[in-house]
């Protein structure tokens, strides 16, 4: 799978210098309190360092100034994680804006003559000219020629494409460099709507808002923010009581601790790095929900070819009839394909030859190739007075009886016993006779089983979408190990289909690239198109594949559930921190009210002034350390609902319970041993 | 020994409970239950009712809220004039205002918290029409609230969640009368005390002691107040009362009674929702709870009395008996304060206020859990629900899908209706107890010194926050400061929970259900139990730490010292 | 909103009719039928079984240190480390210690409801002595007295034994 990494679309690492200067300047810039407002538990923090630095000011004290700065340090680090995110959006938007550059388009006028005008101010229903070597102005169709176009700009694909005018092949991209031929392009996008320009403002994430997981994630987390802020500030009054005060700074050291700031200050980072995730694989989505419905799959609609089978049937035996011999049929059947350039006739010369060493020939007699069409489907060869032709069974019965043959009673049986296989029967006739059946056979992939097994696992239902014939579907469905097939697919019957699974509270991903897909990808909760698709069908979807890579799908499933895994785990992990910062702050914030408090004080930190300042500093500094696992997200294996769950608590719930303990005795050493509380 | 056979009888009971309370519930509130219609029918004839009728969760909020109101009002006006009703032989006069506003809140939101002693201050009028109706009233609320959220969960695409009439009134006629009146009798015949004769005049000759003995038409009324997990007694003394609770089995019946109902409610849940192993995960979830602090208030009430020891009273082998009766002793006495703390009863058989410090700490940690373990009848299960979905909605995003519990899709609206559920006490009880420990009005009515002061006010508040009722009974609460803001705790308390618990049950009726999966969080397994458990401490602990950590906790250290 | 008013105020009133007064009222009726000594307070000459009484003097077994006032029931509510609580158990012993008695915790520290009838076997076995002695009995006696006094846990295991203070002392009365 083209991992993008030669295309614009390139991943860059963690590190990169080029990422890490920006984003540490964007941190700074961040600390504008009406950013922050947007994120309740980073403001509760940024409130919190601006009370603790008026505190410091009016009773200055070494601890103050500490906590004071460590505090700020939270909020920068919240900064720095999501800049970092964002950064390598940007850095990636930068370098689409140059491939963008200023073209020049050649628009033609109503009268034929081009005119040349700057790309930016062509409209939707102009119509532009390409030669060689133009960079394509805008999105749009090919109203007439055919052209072999390069797409690297867009997809990192270094090979070019073909592009025709009519069918489902027409869209071109802006951005696109026509490498041959003369086209001549209706333009479908107004300026700044085009493909690229959509796909700018994705990967810089100037449009992102938030998901809905994510805006019930930030409920909970405002909820616990909010909890907290009468948690402390009853404090003071609980201490009184005893006639004991409490230091503010405490306090507000406290807050900081209790309340999620791992998470709240990830959550932005994680969100965006999950759209980068699919970035770096290709795929554009449309909207962040697109990739939260991408977890929440719980049927997939698989296209055969591609994505099940490999893209082509092979010829794999052939089965003469009515007392024919296999090199008669092996010899005939090379014959009608010599001129079939189809990956199927390819096959059959492949096949005569391995296994009947015939080479392909030059044909001495005078010869004409028949192409194959949709009225007779078949094709084949008249050479001398044979007329030789293959194709589906019934047009070759039709053929044979038309020329006064007739067919042998044993053709019927074959040919369904090799459909029942999951095979596609090609019969060859010579003039009146049928001299046997070619059995094409579909191979499918190595590996995809595995991969539906462990689909299944996660509770998702692959479904096998094909043209074929239920009993060949069947066949083939069972050797792949889909759980259901729907054959003889039309775009009614797809449609059809998701309507049903949806009704039954199944969420429906799938792929499509034609415009008559652009209804099914439309209704489906995450439809993706492929980028060699149809701008209908690219329209519909919500979310695009530059790759036009079938099994993708399945990579985008993974990713979205990657995504809402490293939120949850995340969040239990900064909820079960809480634990161990009490047990260091509660005994030292009332050390003069109850000095018998100190029996809570279990990591037995030095002081109470080391422990509330150790405690704060861990707060602080597990964010930069959770920072690379916000960005790459958590190990995502593809298993069942418990087992991930399994896992996942252990690591992070227990986790998370455990390694405070640790980090803040260490970090209370570290102060202790170079005096610095 | 004993004990253990107690406790076994107990989970017997409780286990036929579970299954055949359950499944009846699950009968009446379905309407499949008629042996009574005959009292049921001209009940909706008068109130123009037709039970076939169901109402959005608007509605049924705004009947729960208005009827809420109405119970409020008629329950204050009659211990107003109480003076001038019948049933008064020892001529009380009327309650005070403040008074009678905090006791009247009290009943009708289930907490039963008394600031005034039921022997001198109530007429067996108000006894039995202001205040035991309320006893049935009260928790039939709760269960109708119970009933609609699992309506919420268990239909789908529906915009109705039942009629709240219809379900009140089940509720009292199908379930809470008729078992009230069988064990009413078996009190009575323990020795429970059932008359409308006046006080007993008595004198002893052999001690030359006059006694004034006062009696009440008792064991109607103490019955219904643990089944209804009100607690909420005729006399001061509540469950230590002789009279309300004479032997060692209408002890341990007692407890079957405030247990009966929350732990069976988790079958009708699960039969509802249609699964019965759903509603055995809360009730597991329940259990390990309980008995988690059953068993630490057990070991801490078997060490001795500190003061005591430093008095010199160097052997106390069954344990700190202060403020226990002899006929319960020290585990008889500790399961029932722990039941019924855990439960939002707040009954006690011993005095709360005199238990060690972690057994003290073992009965607010029901109630800092939010009373949910079983929890009232209904409300501790609608209330353990608002954790289950947090803790689903958590647990749920660790499996990688947008969570869902039985079906039902957990995003920003139920996330934001539970989160308002689970903290709405929390918030409630830390402010209102900031401003009792900061004031003199609040500060002036503990009995105890030092940081068992502290924990009378927090209990107090907490107890009311969460509807219980059971206090650190050193306090004097019976000042106007007291009755205002407890009053104002209880209703947030209550309708604070119950107001978003509706709406959910509205969002989650109108959804669309989602089918289980290999891929879908199991909320059935021992894994979500540990998850729920969790979650429900940490809550609990996270909020009330602090609180706990001044009271409890610091008498707990203070080995050697007496405040 | 009028209709929810007008069915509120019904509906509370139907259930004030029907909880409020005959349930009680029917429960008392059956129950007073039944159980008419139970119902009315288990009043012997000397008192209520289950209401305990202050007993003054070694002749007399004494019950909880409680006010065993019945108009105001309810317990002392002294926490665990408290100082009062400490003086009083310092005094109780002391008390004790003068009638020549070694006190049970229980002898010394106060019930739940103020009025406990009750105490443990144990705590009726240590004023043995002290009791026989001011009346001039066989120990031997007394002590047969209480045990025949123990009321077991009910159905053997629920509660604790008890020996009921006010029935000891009216059968002490009549022993010779």
């Amino acid at each position: 799978m083209a991992q993008g990494g030669h295309g614009v679309v390139r991943s860059r690492s963690l590190l990169d210098g080029a990422i890490l200067g920006p984003a540490a300047i964007d941190a700074g810039r961040k600390l504008d309190p009406r950013v922050q407002l947007r994120n309740p538990v980073m403001f509760v923090v940024l409130a919190g360092t601006v009370i603790s630095a008026a505190e410091a000011l009016a009773h200055p004290s070494a601890f103050a100034w500490q906590i004071t700065i460590w505090l700020a340090l939270t909020v920068l680090f919240a900064n720095f994680a999501e800049a970092l995110a964002e950064g390598r959006g940007k850095a990636q938007a930068d370098s689409l804006r140059r491939t963008r550059g200023d073209t020049l388009a050649r628009r033609l006028g109503a009268d034929g003559q081009e005119v040349q005008i700057p790309a930016s101010q062509l409209r939707r229903g102009d119509r532009v000219v390409c030669g060689p070597g133009d960079v394509v102005p805008s999105d749009g169709e090919i109203v007439a020629g055919v052209a072999s176009i390069d797409e690297s700009a867009i997809t990192g694909e270094s090979a070019p494409v073909i592009r025709e005018s009519g069918g489902d092949r027409s869209a071109v991209t802006g951005g696109t460099r026509v490498l041959s031929d003369r086209i001549e392009v209706r333009i479908t996008a107004e300026p700044g709507q085009t493909f690229l320009d959509r796909m700018i403002r994705l990967v810089e994430g100037a449009q992102r808002q938030k998901t809905p997981n994510e805006i019930a994630l930030t409920i909970l987390l405002a909820a616990l923010t909010l909890i907290f802020v009468p948690v402390v500030v009853v404090l003071p009054p609980f201490a009184g009581y005893a006639h004991g005060r409490v230091s503010v700074v405490v306090l507000i050291g406290l807050l900081v601790c209790l309340i999620p700031t791992t998470v709240g200050a990830l959550l932005s980072a994680i969100g965006i790095a999950g759209m980068d995730r699919l970035v770096q694989r290709n795929v554009l989505a449309m909207s962040g929900r697109a990739v939260e419905a991408a977890g929440d799959v719980s049927t997939l609609l698989l296209d055969k070819t591609g994505t099940i089978t490999l893209g082509n049937r092979m010829a794999s035996a052939f089965l003469p009839v009515g007392g024919h011999t296999e090199s008669e049929l092996a010899d005939a059947a090379q014959l009608a394909s010599l001129a079939d350039e189809t990956p199927e006739g390819r096959s059959i010369v492949v096949l005569a030859k391995s296994h009947f060493n015939l080479r392909e020939r030059e044909l001495s007699p005078p010869h004409r190739f028949v192409p194959f069409s949709a009225q007779t489907r078949m094709s084949g060869l008249d050479v001398g007075n044979r007329r030789i032709r293959k194709g589906a069974t019934s047009a070759v019965r039709h053929f044979i009886e038309a020329a006064g043959g007739r067919a042998p009673a044993d053709l019927d049986e074959l040919a369904d016993r090799i459909a029942r296989a999951g095979s596609t029967p090609l019969a060859v006739a010579d003039g009146g006779e049928v001299l046997g059946i070619v059995e094409l056979k579909d191979v499918v992939k190595s590996g995809i089983t595995e991969r539906f097994a462990q689909l299944r696992a996660m509770g998702i239902r692959t479904v096998m979408i094909t043209g074929d014939n239920p009993l060949t579907a069947a066949a083939i469905a069972a050797e792949a190990g889909v759980d259901d097939f729907l054959a003889e697919a039309t775009p009614e019957t797809k449609m059809a289909l998701i309507r049903t699974e949806q009704a039954k509270g199944q969420l429906v991903a799938m792929m499509g690239d034609g415009t008559n897909d652009a209804p099914a990808l439309a209704q489906a909760d995450v439809g993706v198109a492929m980028n060699t698709g149809t701008a209908a069908a690219k329209e519909a979807g919500n979310m695009v594949d530059l790759d036009s890579n079938p099994t993708k799908l399945i990579d985008i499933v993974e990713i979205g559930k990657q995504l809402l895994i490293t939120r949850g785990a995340l969040t239990t992990f900064s909820i079960a921190n809480d634990v161990a910062k009490y047990f260091a702050i509660i005994p030292a914030l009332f050390a003069s009210t109850y000095p018998q408090l100190e029996a809570l004080n279990v990591m037995r930190l030095h002081s109470p002034a080391s422990a509330v300042l150790s405690a704060v500093i861990f707060n602080a500094l597990i964010i930069v350390a959770l920072i690379p696992l916000a960005l790459r997200g958590v190990r995502f294996r593809p298993s069942s609902a418990a087992s991930l769950l399994r896992r996942n608590v252990l690591v992070y719930g227990m986790g998370g319970l455990i390694l405070p303990f640790l980090g803040i005795k260490l970090i209370d050493l570290f102060l202790t041993a170079t005096r610095l509380a | 020994m004993g004990f253990a056979l107690t406790l076994l009888a107990l989970v017997v009971c409780l286990a036929l409970a579970w299954r055949l309370l359950g499944a009846y519930m699950v009968a009446v509130f379905e309407g499949r239950a008629h042996w009574l219609s005959w009292v049921e029918r001209p009940l909706y004839r008068a109130l123009g009712v037709d039970p076939g009728r169901e109402q959005g969760w608007q509605r049924y909020t705004a009947s729960l809220l208005i009827f809420s109101l109405v119970s409020i009002l008629l329950t204050y006006a009659l211990l107003r004039f109480q003076a001038l009703l019948p049933f008064n032989p020892q001529h009380l006069p009327a309650v005070a205002p403040a008074l009678a506003w905090n006791t009247a809140v009290s009943f009708v939101t289930n907490t039963n918290w008394q600031n005034y002693a039921g022997e001198s201050t109530m007429s067996y009028f108000s006894q039995m029409v202001a205040l035991t109706v309320q006893n049935f009233v009260s928790p039939a609320v709760g269960m109708a609230v119970a009933i609609a959220i699992i309506r919420g969960f268990a239909r789908r695409g529906s915009a109705a969640i039942g009629n709240f009439w219809v379900d009140v009134v089940r509720s009292v006629i199908y379930i809470l009368l008729p078992i009230s009146f069988v064990f009413a009798l078996v009190f009575v015949a323990q020795g429970s005390v059932q008359t409308l004769a006046g006080p007993a005049h008595i004198h002893d000759l052999l001690n030359g002691v006059g006694q004034t003995i006062p009696r009440a038409p008792i064991a109607s009324q103490e019955v219904i107040k643990q089944l209804g997990t009100n607690g909420g007694g005729p006399f001061n003394a509540n469950g230590a009362h002789p009279f309300e609770n004479p032997t060692g089995l209408t002890n341990v019946l007692s407890i079957l009674l405030l247990l009966a109902i929350p732990v069976a409610l988790t079958y009708t849940f699960g039969r509802m929702v249609g699964s019965v192993r759903q509603g055995g995960a809360v009730l597991a979830a329940m259990t390990v709870l309980f008995a988690g602090w059953l068993a630490v208030a057990v070991a801490a009430e078997q060490g001795p009395n500190p003061a005591a020891t430093a008095a010199g009273l160097a052997h106390q082998p069954g344990g700190n008996l202060n403020g226990k009766e002899a006929r319960f002793g020290v585990a008889g006495s500790v399961l029932y304060d722990i039941a019924s703390t855990q439960t939002s009863t707040g009954s006690v058989n011993s005095a709360a206020d005199s238990y060690t410090p972690l057994g003290g700490l073992a009965l607010m940690a029901g109630m800092a859990q939010g009373d949910i373990t079983p929890g009232g009848v209904g409300s501790g299960l609608y209330t353990i629900l608002l954790s289950a979905i947090v803790t689903v909605f958590i647990g749920g995003l660790m499996v990688g899908r947008t969570p869902e519990y039985l079906g039902k899709k957990i995003q920003a609206r139920e996330v934001k209706l539970a989160a308002l559920g689970v903290l709405v006490m929390p918030v409630t009880v830390l402010v209102l107890t900031a401003i009792a420990v900061a004031i003199p009005a609040g500060t002036g009515a503990v009995l105890n010194r030092g940081p068992q002061g502290f924990s009378e006010i927090f209990y107090a508040l907490l107890s009311q926050g969460n509807n219980n009722g059971s206090a650190f009974a050193g306090i004097s609460a019976n000042t106007v400061f007291y009755n205002v803001v407890g009053g104002v705790d209880m209703l947030i308390g209550r309708f604070g929970i119950i107001v978003p618990v509706l709406a959910l049950s509205g969002v989650l009726a109108a959804k669309a259900t989602v089918p289980a999966s290999a891929g879908t969080f199991r909320t059935d397994t021992p894994m979500f139990v540990g998850l729920l458990v969790g979650v429900i401490l940490l809550i609990g602990a996270l909020t009330f730490f602090p609180a706990v950590s001044l009271g409890p906790l610091v008498q707990q250290f203070s080995h050697g010292r007496l405040f | 909103m009028l209709r929810h008013l007008r069915r509120s105020i019904v509906l509370a009133l139907c259930l004030a009719a029907l909880c409020g007064l005959g349930y009680p009222l029917l429960v008392t009726g059956v129950a007073t039928a039944l159980f008419p000594v139970q119902a009315r307070g288990s009043l012997g000459p000397n008192g209520s079984t289950l209401i305990g009484q202050a007993w003054q003097g070694p002749q007399w077994f004494h019950g909880r240190p409680d006010p065993y006032t019945p108009m105001a029931s309810g317990a002392a509510n002294l926490g665990p480390r408290s100082r009062v609580l400490a003086a009083q158990v310092a005094a109780r012993l002391a008390a004790w210690h003068r009638l020549g008695v070694t006190p049970t915790a229980e002898l010394v520290l106060g019930s739940g409801s103020g009025l406990d009838p009750d105490i443990s076997p144990r705590s009726a076995y240590v004023q043995v002595a002290m009791v026989a002695r001011a009346r001039h009995l066989p120990v031997g006696a007394v002590r047969r007295l209480v045990q025949s006094q123990v009321q077991g846990p009910e159905l053997g295991f629920l509660g604790e034994p008890v020996v009921n203070v006010l029935q000891v002392n009216e059968r002490l009365a009549r022993l010779r």
